[in-house]
Order: C-alpha cells, then sequence, then structure tokens
C-alpha cells in the first residue's frame, strides 16, 4: 500500500521532471516568463514527490515488507533498525533512487537560492538539469525500479550485504553520491551560459562554488573509503586501485584540473573553452563512474549486455556528450581567451602544467581501468592491471604534482624572474636536503624514499613560508601579533589560505603514503598458543582463540594476542573473522596499535579449531600510517576555509559581482 | 652364527634408514615454505572470482586453496615465475597482476601512455608558445600593472591599484602588503 504510493509518487516524479523541461524550452522559445516560472515550480516540487518515493522504501525496509524484490534483497528481519534505514542504498535499484533523491534535492536548492543572481541563466538550468533527472528517474522507474513486487512474498530476507553492515560504509557511500550528484549543477550552469550566450564571469564564480562543495564530499567519500579499507577489508592498505576506486578518483581528478584552472579564467581571461571541457569531462565521468559502479562492466564485458541499465547509460553519455560538444563549438566564439600568455614561468602557466600533469594522471587512471575491456575486446582473453603497475607509472607523474604544488605559489600572475624565484627556492631546498641527510643517517638508503622526502618536505617547506611570509608581512604593516595576523590572513583571503591549507593537508598524507608504499613489512606466520611471531621491533605473543555467535547470522573468531614494543608490552589485540553463515561470506577485521610513528596492524588468517591453539597471523608495520588519516582531516578542514560562504555583511560589502573573483583570484 | 647374521641385518637396516633419510633429507629440503614465501608470488596474483583483491589477502576458501597449490609448486622447487606462468597458462594471464608486456597491454599500457604523454606534452608546449605573446614586455613595460588586462576588465577593484610601488612591482612581499593593504 505504501509502496504503491511510493511508486506513484516516484511516477508523478518523472511526469513533472519532464514538464519542467518542457515549460522552461516554451519559456526560452516564447521568451515568456510564466512558463519558466512555472517550469521552476516543477523542478521544486519533484524534489517532495522523491522524498515520497524514498520515504515509500525506507517504510518498507522497516517494517520488512518483503513483497518487494528490492527489500527481499538487502534485508532480513534481524537487522537492526539503522541498518534497514540505510539499506536504501545497499542495493542498485536503492542507490538509484537515492541518486534521484539526492539530485532533487541539489537542483531545487539551486533554484532556490540561485534565482534572483542567475535569473538569465535559469530557464537554460532547468533544461540541462532536468536531462540528467529525467534519464534518472526513468531508470529508477522502468529498468532498475525498487518498487518490482515478488510473485511470492517470502519469509525472510536476503540480509544486507556484510561488507555494507560496517559504519565506515554507511556514511561512505552517501559521500561519494552528494559529490557525483553535485557534480551535476556546475555542468548544468556552464552548459546553461552557453546556451544562453551568456558564458562571461557570472555562471563561473556559482559554478565554481558549487564544484567546490561537491568535490569536498568527493574527497571526503575518497577518504572514509580508504579508512574502511584499511579498517575492515583487512589488508594492510588504503587504496587498492580498484576499478570501483579509480571510477570516483577519475572525477574527482578532473574537478580538481578544474579548481585550479578556473583561477586563470576568472584573472585572465583566458581558457575559456579549456574549463568548459573540464566541467563537460567531470559529469561525463560522473555519470560513467555510477555506471561502472553499478553495471559491473569492468569485471566482464558480458556483464553489461545482462545488466538491464547499461545501454541506456551508455546512451546517455553518448548523448550528453554529443549535446556538451554541440554547444560547446556552435558557442566557441565566446570561449575564446581575452590574453596572452606572457612568460612560461608565471601563475598562469603554472596552472596550466598543474592541468597537464592532472590530466595525465587522469589519462593513465583510465587507460588501465579500461585495460580489461580492451583485452576482452581484442583478445578474448581477461585482463586485469593490478596495483603496483599503478604505482609504478603514476609514481613519477604524482612527485612532479606535489614539486610543482610547493613551486606554483610563489610564481606571479603575468611573469616571474627566475633570480626571484630561485631566490625563495633556496632556503626550502636545502631545509629538505637537510630532512634526507637526517633519513640517510637514520638508515634510509634507497633513493625512491630519499627522493620523495626530499619533494614533499620542499613543497612543504614552501607551503609553511607562504604562511610566514603573509604573517610577517602584517605584523610589519600593521603591527599586529603573529596570531591576529594569522587569522586576519585567514579571513582576509579564505579560498587561497583555505587552499594552501589543502595543499598542508596533501603534504601530509603523502609523507605519509611514501612512507608506507616504500617501507610498509609484512610477515605471515601460523603459531601455537604462547608462540610469538616479530616484526621490526615488534613482538606479537598468540594467546587463545574463542569463537562465539555474534548480531544476526554472525559467528565471530576472536583471537587474543599482546602486542610488545623493545620488549615492552604495549597493548592487546583482538584480530577476528567475521563469517556471516547465511551467504559464508567471511570478513577479517583487523586489530591494530596505531601510534603517529607507525601502525602495528594484524589480521587472524586461518583458525583450525581441529589442530587445538594453532593460528595463521599476518602482521603489517605500517610507517607513518596515523599521517595519512591526519592529512585528510586537515584537507576535508582546509576545503571548507574555501568553501564556507562569505558572510551577509562581507557579501554586501566587497562582494561586488565583477570585484569577487580576482580578490580572490589567487 | 644366527647372531652374528642378525647384527649384520642390524647394521644393513640401520645404513639403509640413513640413507632413506638422507634421500628424504634432499627431497623435502625444500619443504620450509614459510607463508611470506607463498604470499610473495600471491601478492602478484589476483584470483578471477574475488574481483581486484590480491590472491594474499583474499578470505575466501578458493584463494586459500590456490595459496595451497602454491606452496606445493614451490617446494617442488619452482621458481617464483614458474609458479606466476603456470597460473597464466591455467588461468589466464587476467590473474597476473603485472599484465605481459605483449600485444594488446603493451599497447594499452605502454605505448599509448608512454606515446601520448610525450606526444601530449609536445602539443602542449606548441600551444603556449602560440599563446605566448611576443610583445610581451609591453604589458610590463607599461610600469603600472593598472594597464593590464587584469584592471582593465575589472574596473572597480577593491583594493588600491599597486600602481605606486611599482618599482618594487616584482618583489613577492610588496605584492603581498598590496593585496592585505585595506
Amino acid at each position: 500500500m505504501i509502496a504503491d504510493l511510493g511508486y506513484i509518487s516516484l511516477l508523478l516524479a518523472f511526469g513533472t521532471a519532464i514538464f519542467a523541461a518542457l515549460s522552461a524550452i516554451i519559456g526560452v522559445r516564447l521568451n515568456d516568463d510564466r512558463w519558466v516560472r512555472s517550469a521552476r515550480n516543477a523542478v521544486i516540487i519533484v524534489f517532495p514527490l522523491v522524498v515520497l518515493a524514498a520515504l515509500a522504501i525506507i517504510y518498507s525496509l522497516v517494517t520488512s515488507d518483503f513483497s518487494l524484490d528490492y527489500v527481499w534483497q538487502v534485508s532480513s528481519r534481524d537487522m537492526p533498525t539503522y541498518l534497514k534505514v540505510t539499506a536504501l542504498w545497499g542495493g542498485q535499484a536503492g542507490s538509484l533512487l537515492f541518486w534521484n533523491l539526492l539530485m532533487a534535492t541539489f537542483t531545487a536548492a539551486a533554484m532556490m537560492s540561485k534565482w534572483r543572481d542567475q535569473k538569465a541563466l535559469m530557464p537554460y538550468v532547468i533544461i540541462v538539469a532536468s536531462m540528467t533527472q529525467i534519464f534518472f528517474l526513468f531508470i529508477s522507474a522502468f529498468i532498475e525500479s525498487p518498487f518490482t513486487r515478488l510473485a511470492v512474498v517470502p519469509a525472510d530476507g536476503n540480509g544486507l550485504n556484510p561488507l555494507l553492515r560496517h559504519p565506515g560504509m554507511i556514511i561512505h557511500p552517501p559521500m561519494l553520491y552528494l559529490g557525483f550528484v553535485g557534480f551535476t549543477v556546475p555542468y548544468a550552469f556552464a552548459m546553461a551560459a552557453l546556451m544562453s550566450k551568456q558564458a562571461g564571469d557570472n555562471w563561473i564564480r556559482t559554478t565554481r562554488r558549487w564544484t567546490l562543495v561537491a568535490w569536498l564530499f568527493l574527497s571526503l567519500g575518497l577518504i572514509l573509503g580508504g579508512r574502511w579499507a584499511y579498517d575492515v577489508l583487512g589488508w594492510g592498505g588504503y587504496w587498492g586501485w580498484d576499478p570501483v576506486e579509480n571510477a570516483s578518483l577519475m572525477p574527482w581528478l578532473a574537478a580538481t584540473a578544474f579548481l585550479h584552472s578556473v583561477m586563470i579564467q576568472e584573472k585572465m581571461r583566458m581558457f575559456k573553452m579549456w574549463n568548459m571541457f573540464l566541467i563537460v569531462l567531470t559529469f561525463c565521468l560522473v555519470i560513467l563512474g555510477t555506471f561502472v559502479v553499478r553495471s559491473g562492466v569492468i569485471s566482464s564485458v558480458h556483464a553489461f549486455a545482462q545488466s538491464a541499465i547499461g545501454p541506456f547509460f551508455f546512451g546517455f553519455i553518448a548523448i550528453m556528450f554529443i549535446f556538451s560538444a554541440y554547444w560547446m563549438t556552435t558557442r566557441r566564439d565566446m570561449l575564446k581567451s581575452e590574453n596572452r600568455l606572457n612568460s612560461y614561468l608565471s601563475r598562469e602557466a603554472a596552472f596550466l602544467y598543474n592541468n597537464f600533469l592532472i590530466i595525465a594522471i587522469l589519462a593513465v587512471v583510465f587507460l588501465f581501468t579500461y585495460y580489461p575491456i580492451f583485452s576482452e575486446l581484442f583478445t578474448g582473453e581477461k585482463g586485469f592491471v593490478g596495483a603496483p603497475v599503478y604505482e609504478r607509472a603514476l609514481a613519477p607523474l604524482f612527485g612532479a604534482l606535489v614539486l610543482l604544488m610547493g613551486v606554483a605559489p610563489l610564481t606571479m600572475w603575468y611573469r616571474t624572474s627566475l633570480q626571484r624565484l630561485g631566490k625563495s627556492l633556496i632556503w626550502p631546498a636545502l631545509a629538505a636536503v637537510g630532512v634526507v641527510v637526517l633519513l640517510f643517517v637514520l638508515g634510509y638508503r634507497d633513493w625512491p624514499t630519499l627522493l620523495g622526502f626530499w619533494i614533499v618536505s620542499f613543497s612543504a617547506g614552501l607551503t609553511i613560508a607562504e604562511f610566514a611570509k603573509g604573517i610577517s608581512a602584517r605584523m610589519r604593516s600593521k603591527g599586529e601579533s603573529a596570531w591576529t595576523a594569522f587569522n586576519r590572513l585567514m579571513a582576509r583571503d579564505r579560498r587561497r589560505y583555505g587552499g594552501y591549507w589543502i595543499h598542508i593537508g596533501v603534504l601530509i598524507m603523502a609523507f605519509g603514503i611514501v612512507a608506507v608504499e616504500l617501507h610498509q613489512q609484512t610477515t605471515q606466520v601460523r603459531l601455537l598458543s604462547g608462540e610469538s611471531l616479530t616484526l621490526g621491533r615488534y613482538e606479537m605473543v598468540f594467546n587463545s582463540v574463542s569463537r562465539y555467535d555474534g548480531a544476526d547470522d554472525l559467528q565471530i573468531t576472536e583471537a587474543d594476542v599482546d602486542v610488545y614494543k623493545d620488549g615492552e608490552f604495549v597493548k592487546k589485540l583482538t584480530p577476528r573473522i567475521e563469517l556471516y553463515t547465511r551467504t559464508m561470506q567471511p570478513m577479517t577485521i583487523p586489530s591494530s596499535n596505531s601510534t603517529i610513528t607507525e601502525d602495528f596492524y594484524t589480521i587472524l588468517v586461518n583458525w583450525e579449531p581441529t589442530s587445538a591453539n594453532a593460528a595463521t597471523f599476518r602482521a603489517y608495520l605500517n610507517p607513518l600510517m596515523n599521517w595519512i588519516w591526519a592529512g585528510g582531516i586537515v584537507f576535508i578542514l582546509g576545503t571548507l576555509i574555501a568553501a564556507w560562504p562569505e558572510s551577509e555583511r562581507k557579501r554586501a560589502t566587497v562582494s561586488h559581482p565583477s570585484s569577487m573573483a580576482p580578490a580572490a583570484g589567487d | 652364527m644366527d647372531r652374528r647374521l642378525s647384527s649384520r641385518r642390524l647394521l644393513a637396516v640401520v645404513l639403509l634408514a640413513l640413507v632413506a633419510l638422507l634421500l628424504a633429507g634432499t627431497v623435502f629440503a625444500q619443504d620450509d615454505i614459510t607463508d611470506d614465501d607463498v604470499n610473495d608470488v600471491a601478492s602478484d596474483l589476483y584470483c578471477p572470482v574475488c574481483e581486484s583483491t590480491p590472491l594474499d589477502v583474499c578470505a575466501t576458501q578458493a584463494c586459500a586453496d590456490w595459496r595451497e597449490l602454491i606452496r606445493t609448486q614451490l617446494s617442488e622447487g619452482a621458481s617464483k615465475q614458474d609458479v606466476l606462468d603456470y597460473f597464466a597458462r591455467q588461468y589466464g594471464e587476467g590473474v597476473l597482476a603485472n599484465p605481459p608486456r605483449r600485444g594488446v597491454s603493451l599497447i594499452v599500457l605502454w605505448i599509448i601512455p608512454i606515446l601520448g604523454i610525450a606526444l601530449a606534452a609536445m602539443l602542449f608546449f606548441r600551444f603556449m608558445r602560440g599563446l605566448h605573446a611576443p610583445s610581451a614586455d609591453v604589458v610590463m613595460s607599461g610600469g603600472s600593472p593598472g594597464d593590464s588586462p587584469e584592471t582593465a576588465a575589472v574596473p572597480e577593484k577593491p583594493r588600491p591599484a599597486p600602481g605606486t610601488t611599482s618599482a618594487e612591482l616584482d618583489d613577492y612581499i610588496s605584492r603581498v602588503e598590496d593585496e592585505l593593504g585595506d
């Protein structure tokens, strides 16, 4: 009953979205504002309609209405209520509905908040945004409907995929989706600017802010995903270059390139075509990513034909690509650069180098991720690219990018003299050499480690020097204390200093990544009770194993081990194997002793109840692992500083539309 | 006589046992294959069932069986490469973390990225040279950046024009001070 109401609501949303698009087109054609306002109201009404549909599914999940195929697939009676609610995004049909919900929310929010500022763009924004919304509502209503009924009502459901029952997994997908869906709004504004011949600078501010917010969520999703992998998947790592991970990394990379190059456009009126291309690329990668995650096309080309949504997604991507290319070519005159490049050694050139490197990384990830498809198409044999191949290929590109991250902020618009640039580089470079010498003395002799740490330390020194210069300039000219100067500096140009905080976050992560990737140690040993294994300065003594029943159908096998460092007791760890007996799906949940210098991380690989007290453990020593998470937090805080809306007072005084951009431009 | 015979027999048995032990020793010399040896090989393999999980960390029973197979082969004296070759032959090259450098993988994973990036770099620098204004000095020698397109396009600048300090314009610190001077 409730489910039927939800389905009707979804159909109404589909119809309303079509009406919104048509009405906006008529409004533009007839130049009649009444049609446009009607279109806006329709877009806003789609939002509560989709909310109703989503609530109907949540209600069915919570009340265990197994007459719905979806509810049967992803839930069971004995699941706790919060898991039943989050099962909304636990399967394909539900997560597509969730996509619709977020998209409707974002579009309605954009309508309400930007209606007066961007009135001329709005009809076109409605047309473009509705195209995406109509597509997803079509998929949800007719192809992969969560409201599909089962002929026979089963007594109990299948239960949620165990991998998705972890708290990290409950928030990780919504964050990724918020990021993904968020990018549809900048795309709509960019296209609207082209279609309405208003590709001036107005759209770029709206687009930049939205892109930054979407990018924030996507970054958060990626970091949480890494943490979840580290805490739950039990393989000692945080990023495996898995196709699904790559599918969300690629739009992130394209958006990162855009967020940098958009500054050239704001400051220099250059590269408008390129920025438009990056927005389109981000959007296409988002749709492709959603499709890749959902269709299983990477694991086998044949999954594409089997999956109901595959051909539709493919068609939609093709349509949107042709649509974007059409408008970019017809409006190419508006996208001409109004300026020229003055020097290879300038801020605008530095942004171009940045874009070049990011796009190169993106291209490599794209080729490697889709290699299985090429392989299967051309040889008929399945292929796969493992993490080591990615790391070898991408390490030099990432190294160059990190180096540029430190140097680029020192360059100036128009041109920078090599002499002055050199003068500001010399001390941080020497300080970084000091770090390398210290590492050499400590016994790190391999050149990748030394080079990696030199680059990261050098960039870190330069970035910190940027803050120091700003603070000391303020202290001298205004006589402020260091702390006041620091705060006012940040408040004065949040976008720039927020950006530098993001850089610092990346650099802290980079220290951790270089350390873990190059100096992770691991060993696997079968131990009898009382025996121990040694790894680095750590010793781990195996005491006992216990097996007991957990929630639902869970059987938990938990080991009890003591960890000693340099002979001193540190911590008792409890790595465990969780077996979901219904699906017989095992999960190895690690347990770790985490410090600022290293993580001692162990998993229970195997326990044989028959051979009494023998168990196999794998232990990892992950140096500077916590730096990755700490850097992630700084990264997110930096993004918040850069993206936080201006206060009303400040907006009234500072933000005259055309003056805003250059003031916050560098 | 019987006793001597039996003692000779005993000696033969002992000798035989010794020889057998020695033989066994050489045959099973490879027996102390550690889990680390197995994982070293397994980390370069991906099982075709569990998507994109390296074999050394995969928790399923099928993967555990594969690891036992690796152990057996190593204990029979196979090298790491032998084992990898065996798995590639048996289950296809999709199981290898490092695809072999030939055919499609050579083209897609090596030639296209390297040539592509090199070509892109060439085009990129040609494009930059095209953009590079031959009259670049005009902008700077104008003395004041007030002539620059930046301010030309944006008449309402919120901060004072930095033209007053044009002599030190190139100096970074003065630029920061300009930007902060409110």
